[in-house]
């Protein structure tokens, strides 16, 4: 096997391997209607991301994802902050410090730029993603992470359930909810910045959010919803990829369309929740009253 | 003028424009439909190049405005289907954004507009990109772009500037007194979307929101009244600008990063300063004197 298809072996597992996390880990933020935070930690992860390679000075993943995780972890402290302590509403506290650290990142980037020499391609890369740009030791690095995650996911999946759906009832039987939430949160900020490289800083967020919505058409339980999430996500990854091989397109956008295309599908077809499917019962049921209204018409006339 | 003073005028309209609209954004709760429009707006400047085949300001204007309100409808649709609204904005301005991004990389060497500099802009080079009229230049062509847009939108908010309040504080009331909310939505996005692209050609998409909400929210915590608090964030924006631009030169690095840090470096001193809903005083009135 020549390195061209070792190559392509590589970008296929990671980026199925990232979209399998990404959606089950999408379930809960979604679920907990915190899709927008993962929007908030994917811009903020850059920040850390450019400090770690001040720090060390050339590009290494495994440095790239503590830095990511630290900046990301601290911008979910910044938007609790000002939820909890000023009257600045939750979305204005997102963009806060979305946009601030994401400027953050780009004056680290042109400071990079210009002190560090041209041996930056390497977080170039993160804006947008590159799943070619893989090397094999990155591959490892993304594949232990996104197994550990699918492995915790799994571990806490019923105490995860109950802080995602019952917050109080948690508090009550003795479940440790922060406690819980800050891993919740440390898992997905983890994802965020696996998926950095394959998607890219802005679309990142989508795959957190949209294989995750697409499932919660299909089913009305969480174990269902997360493995469906997980595998659109990774049907998404493997699809994108392949046509990004073959168009030569960058591979985070076709990622993404192909996991919208999903959810239009799920939106429209589902069988329960789907919009045909509603529009389609409505249509029966009121046949079905019509004919009512007119046996109940014809037994007064009778 | 000098090269200096037309960047600092583009950041300062920049500042103004994206001030005013933003104070309506976030008294409506409605801050990340500008990271939403600001993403999506890319699409609108590709489909104008393919349709115009220039990038020139009006074609430019009239795709974003285009895809911005697509944006907004589609949100309020899909939300009024029963997608949560922050999911509901999360799938459509991703979805945009990657259609955006593909179709740039698909006409790449057409194209004078990367995605990078979408995102980041290049406001250190608007002022040699003049407008000529007969042979003699009368300026940077985004200042023109920008005040254009800024009359827009003083015109709107002084028009309408009674219904605007109204349905930002008190939705219900609005509508009782049969104020036309739905066209003032509208009318809104319209004018974020303008805002957006006038301002994303020079400073990018992310200082956008950067310019869009932090003023706006550090101006909200020094404030109770409406009009001070439009103009308190505009004044907000062009303070930034300034000491962003003064950081930038400094250290020679981006000059729309360094504005957005330093709007973030206000918001965080008002936090603690603001003289009634700071963080400061709050702590005073607790410990007792």
């Amino acid at each position: 096997m020549n390195r061209m298809d070792i190559n392509v072996q590589w970008v296929f597992t990671s980026t199925a391997l990232l979209g399998l996390a990404s959606g089950m880990i999408g379930t809960f933020a979604l679920l907990k209607k915190q899709s927008l935070i993962g929007d908030a930690m994917a811009h903020a992860a850059l920040p850390g991301i450019c400090i770690a390679f001040l720090l060390y000075g050339q590009k290494s993943l495994l440095l790239f994802l503590i830095g990511a995780t630290c900046s990301g972890y601290i911008a979910t402290i910044c938007i609790q902050f000002i939820v909890k302590h000023t009257r600045v509403k939750e979305d204005a506290a997102i963009g806060i410090v979305l946009s601030v650290f994401f400027g953050l990142g780009i004056v680290l980037l042109t400071w990079i730029n210009q002190h560090e020499g041209g041996n930056q391609s390497g977080i170039h890369d993160f804006l947008f993603g590159k799943a070619a740009s893989l090397t094999g030791s990155d591959v490892n690095v993304l594949t232990v992470t996104a197994v550990t995650v699918i492995i915790m996911i799994l571990i806490f999946f019923k105490e995860f359930k109950i802080i995602t759906f019952d917050r109080a009832f948690a508090q009550g039987i003795g479940i440790p909810v922060s406690l819980l939430n800050g891993v919740l949160m440390f898992l997905i900020v983890s994802v965020v910045v696996i998926g950095l490289q394959a998607v890219g800083v802005v679309l990142m967020s989508a795959l957190l959010i949209t294989p995750a919505l697409a499932a919660r058409y299909w089913t009305e339980k969480l174990e269902w919803m997360t493995l469906l999430a997980g595998g659109f996500g990774a049907l998404s990854g493997v699809a994108g990829a392949y046509i990004s091989l073959i168009a030569y397109a960058p591979t985070g956008p076709l990622v993404i369309i192909f996991a919208t295309v999903l959810f239009i599908f799920s939106f429209l077809f589902a069988p329960k929740r789907g919009l045909c499917s509603k529009m389609i019962r409505r249509h029966i049921e009121r046949k079905k009253l019509q004919s009512q209204q007119l046996m109940y018409k014809r037994g007064e006339q009778l | 003028m000098s090269y200096t003073m037309w960047i600092l005028l583009t950041a300062s309209l920049v500042g103004i424009n994206c001030g005013l609209v933003g104070t309506f954004l976030v008294l409506r709760k409605m801050s990340m439909l500008s990271d939403a429009i600001s993403h999506s707006v890319l699409l609108g400047i590709v489909g104008a190049y393919m349709v115009s085949h220039h990038l020139q300001g009006v074609s430019m204007l009239v795709g974003a405005l285009i895809v911005g309100l697509l944006t907004t409808f589609l949100v309020q649709w899909l939300h009024q289907k029963g997608v949560q609204n922050d999911a509901a904005i999360g799938v459509v301005f991703t979805c945009l954004f990657a259609i955006g991004v593909v179709l740039i990389s698909l006409f790449a060497d057409r194209v004078h507009l990367d995605v990078e500099h979408a995102l980041m802009g290049e406001i250190a080079f608007v002022p040699w990109d003049v407008l000529e009229v007969g042979g003699k230049s009368i300026g940077p062509k985004a200042i023109w772009l920008l005040g254009f847009v800024l009359a827009i939108n003083i015109f709107c908010i002084v028009f309408a500037y009674k219904e605007f309040k109204i349905s930002s504080f008190d939705y219900e009331m609005a509508v009782t007194l049969g104020i036309p909310v739905v066209l003032i939505h509208y009318v809104l996005m319209g004018m974020l979307s303008l805002t957006t692209v006038a301002s994303f050609d020079s400073v990018g998409a992310i200082l956008v929101v950067a310019m869009l909400i932090v003023p706006s929210a550090t101006a909200y915590l020094w404030t109770d009244r409406l009009s001070v608090m439009l103009i308190c964030s505009a004044l907000i924006g062009v303070l930034a600008s300034m000491i962003g631009y003064m950081i930038a030169t400094v250290f020679n690095v981006s000059i729309s990063g360094a504005i957005a840090v330093s709007t973030g470096v206000i918001f965080f001193i008002s936090l603690w300063i603001a003289p009634k809903h700071g963080l400061l005083r709050k702590w005073l009135k607790k410990s007792p004197a």
